[in-house]
């Protein structure tokens, strides 16, 4: 729409002159971008020239956005960060797998698999209903509590399972929600055609359902991304156990600024993708 | 020139005779709330340093101190109130709830870039708290033997700087937010061995870690930058003086030391890594 | 004996009865069109007859063997009786080509490359040669139907049920599906259609039924009934849309 104007280059069509409605659009456009920029500018301005007139301004700059502390520490944040992509990339598979073979049990219809759905809606309930933290504790401390040789009681591992636990469980939802989106007519289908229950869930309901649920499984993804900071809590020092450690050697909270820049810098992007995508979505439904 | 010394001079005697005299004068309109002392401590308050969580009684090491203090600077035993903070909110700017506060801060010069100290009330040794079973299985009190284990610690401590510059160990420590979740670390079996100060260790391994043992102490005196307790006090507050004052003259006096004889078990026994 | 034969068929939905004892002879190579006001129950009678809905009382014999026999695997069944629907159902995240392949891939268990020869002569016959590897939202609604009447065809069933599949399109789309039926027509496939394009049907049709609430009311060839029917609701039904 928008770039219907940028596409009558004077240059390449040297014939055409802009119609009336496009002298008007290109008008009414200027004149938005002018007050969008005002707005932007003088809120800015507000910013920037009204919070250092706080009274208690430079102790809150002394003690969040302390450059000195903030050069000293910001390497070593990035360098632990590099453990929480690791533990991101690690257990998104997992979870997705997990994920999916849960909302498939959910959606077992046959008798004889009817504790396979009991448990799919056990466990839906049960892992969506706990906060992560809870479930990190539990898990990370309890099941090698019960005398695990090294290295089979590693944090490590057993943070990931929790993790893979409670997300697993939103993301068996989103999919279940997409596997009920998918309308009965292409099961109808599939089902005249003679194909199987097992072969029209894999054929043709599965892949246009996690086709629709993939925005919403990129915002838990982004979450995910975020919780995995949880782990920190029984024992590995990725960034924001790390952040932590420096806040309290230099009695500053510096290092957390610097870490959730460092958390920004990856996360806004991909929920500017999600919503990339979401809105797509919207749009080829409509 | 003249002038200014004199000036100086003046300034000097008046702080120092008003505290000898022990009056309160010093600590006069520099409190929270005039004529009463407010001492923050921990959430809880950990044996050996406050007993039973009730600094109130005045038991316990801190406990003790801090009535000591107040004591020296004017306010009797009615005139003391307690808070309680995490580090966090010890640290935040703005407005603090407390005039002093006491819960094993290490004195450090990066924190005294953020905040105040006072002179040191207890100067600890670190010590390596483990389990029989690591003992057992042929731990050493050597650095070298000290690299091999599995370590952990609490993440708010300065025993983390002493990990990573004294101790190196070959895998990468453990952290954890408190002193619980050590010990379940140390239950599960994911870590061998946790870095505290003395007493807290001494505590510890006697009466909360299963089956706990120490297995050595870094002396203070060996350490090039010893663990050293200070309390915490908001930077550029004026009660620093006071607090320092009434600090030595409880050094000088032998009080402290007789404090710390009542209420921290000696070291004895656990032997010194070199 | 008759290819396909209903007696006394009946389904309900909760306390709705839709069928209400139908009874109906398809013989071998008949074109049979189901006509009736909207509610009436024709969507619903074709679903029954390929077992997408199981019948609550009577029989349907396919050739001579009853395939209503509750607790049957349906599957063979369909696969012999194909159907096309109203809203065309395409699988929208597959290509025209998989589309019509899916079904003889996992059902009959032939390979792509055994398929591809056949289908492409399909999609040529109905002149969609081109049109093979486009995806359904690059098709027309025409296109659209003609492709899901070949992926019908593709298992080779031996009976074609047809469910108002030209009231979803413009009209200058309908005719190229109706040329398509009227091909099928000439090779003799056995047909039942649901239909509000009665020119097509009095052109093409064996046997008119019309169903009035859950019941044939009336049936007969397409110029007895078109000229005088029995019944005074056939009467006023063919009047609305004639
Ligand atoms: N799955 C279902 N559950 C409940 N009622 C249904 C269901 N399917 C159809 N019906 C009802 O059965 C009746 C007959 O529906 P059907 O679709 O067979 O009519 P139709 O003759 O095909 O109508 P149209 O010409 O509008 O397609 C309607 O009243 C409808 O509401
Ligand atoms: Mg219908």
């Amino acid at each position: 729409m928008s770039e219907t104007p940028l596409r009558n280059n004077p240059v390449e069509h040297p014939a055409s002159t802009p119609t009336r409605r496009e002298v008007y659009e290109a008008g009414v456009r200027r004149r938005s971008n002018r007050i969008a920029l005002i707005s932007t500018v003088s809120v800015l301005l507000a910013i920037v020239v009204l919070v250092p007139l706080a009274p208690g301004w430079e102790a809150v700059q002394r003690a969040f956005f302390n450059g000195r502390v903030f050069a000293a520490t910001f390497p070593g944040l990035l360098e632990a960060f590099f453990l929480n992509v690791m533990i991101f990339a690690w257990s998104a598979p997992l979870i997705a797998i997990s994920g999916l073979a849960i909302a498939l049990c959910r959606d077992t219809r046959a008798p004889a698999l009817f504790p396979l759905r009991l448990f799919g809606i056990a466990y839906t309930d049960i892992f969506r209903g706990l906060p992560v933290v809870l479930v990190i504790y539990i898990v990370g401390f309890g099941i090698p509590g019960l005398g695990l040789p090294r290295p089979w009681n590693s944090p490590y591992i057993w943070g990931t399972l929790a993790l893979v636990l409670v997300y697993s469980a939103y993301v068996a939802e989103v999919i279940r929600s997409g596997i009920d989106s998918i309308h009965q007519s292409q099961r109808s289908a599939a089902a005249s055609l003679g194909l199987s229950d097992q072969d029209t869930m894999r054929f043709v309901v599965l892949p246009q359902a996690i086709r629709n649920v993939v925005p919403a499984n990129m915002n838990l993804f982004i979450a995910l991304q975020k919780d995995v900071a949880l782990l920190s809590f029984i024992g590995p020092v990725e960034i924001f156990r790390q952040a932590g450690v420096y806040k309290s050697l230099y009695a500053n909270f510096t290092p957390y600024v610097g870490a959730a820049l460092i958390f920004l810098a990856l996360t806004i992007p991909a929920t500017r993708y999600a919503d990339y995508l979401m809105n797509k979505q919207n749009r080829a439904r409509s | 020139m003249k002038l200014i010394s004199g000036t100086a001079l003046a300034l000097f005697f008046s702080t120092t005779s008003v505290l000898a005299a022990g009056d309160g004068t010093c600590a006069k309109g520099k409190t929270l709330t005039e004529g009463t002392l407010t001492i923050a401590t921990g959430n809880p308050a950990y044996y050996p340093w406050v007993m039973n969580d009730a600094p109130e009684s005045g038991e316990g090491f801190e406990a003790a101190v801090a009535y000591a203090i107040a004591d020296k600077m004017g306010f009797s035993q009615d005139k003391v109130t307690w808070v309680r903070t995490s580090f966090d909110e010890a640290i935040q700017p703005g407005a603090k709830n407390f005039d002093i506060n006491m819960q094993q801060y290490s004195i450090t010069p990066e924190r005294e870039e953020m905040v105040d100290f006072s002179l040191p009330y207890y100067t600890s040794a670190m010590a390596v708290l483990t389990t029989q079973n690591v003992v057992d299985s042929g731990a050493e009190a050597t650095l070298d033997g000290l690299k091999a284990l599995k370590w952990g610690a609490v993440a708010t401590t300065t025993a983390i700087p002493m990990l990573s510059d004294v101790i190196q160990p070959s895998d990468a420590p453990l952290l954890y937010n408190d002193n619980a979740d050590v010990n379940a670390a140390i239950m599960a079996g994911q870590i061998d061995a946790a870095l505290y100060d003395l007493p807290t260790a001494l505590y510890l391994s006697a009466v909360v870690v299963e089956n706990g043992a120490l297995l050595g102490q870094f002396p203070p005196g060996q350490s090039e930058s010893p663990d050293q307790f200070g309390i915490l006090m908001e930077d550029g507050k004026l009660l620093k003086e006071c607090v320092d004052a009434a600090i030595s003259e409880l050094t000088e006096s032998g009080e402290l030391a007789a404090i710390e004889a009542q209420w921290l078990s000696k070291a004895t026994g656990v032997p010194v890594i070199e | 004996m008759a290819k396909l034969s209903l007696r006394r068929v009946r389904k309900r939905f909760g306390e709705h009865e839709v069928c209400k004892g139908i009874d109906l002879d398809v013989a071998e190579g008949e074109m049979v069109c189901l006509i009736g006001a909207s509610g009436s129950g024709k969507s619903t009678l074709l679903r029954c007859m390929n077992l997408l809905e199981p019948i609550d009382d009577g029989v349907i014999w396919l050739d001579g063997t009853d395939i209503s026999e509750p607790g049957l695997d349906p599957q063979p069944v369909r696969q012999q009786i194909g159907i096309v629907f109203q809203s065309y159902n395409l699988f929208p995240h597959m290509t025209a080509a998989e589309n019509v392949m899916l079904a003889p891939r996992r059902v009959r268990r032939l390979s792509r490359e055994e398929l591809r020869p056949r289908v492409a002569k399909l999609f040529s016959r109905f002149g969609l040669g081109d049109r093979m590897e486009h995806y359904p939202d690059q098709l027309s609604g025409g296109q659209q139907q003609r492709v899901a009447i070949i992926r019908a065809l593709a298992m080779e069933p031996q009976i074609m049920l047809f469910d108002e599949i030209t009231s979803a399109l413009d009209p200058e789309l309908v005719g190229e599906v109706l040329d398509v039926l009227r091909d099928l027509r000439k090779q003799g496939m056995t047909m039942v259609l649901a239909t509000h394009e009665m020119g097509f049907a009095r052109e093409l049709a064996d046997k008119i039924c019309f169903l009035d609430a859950g019941r044939i009311l009336e049936q007969g060839p397409p110029d007895v009934l078109f000229a005088s029917p029995r019944e005074p609701r056939t009467k006023a039904f063919l009047s609305r849309v004639l």
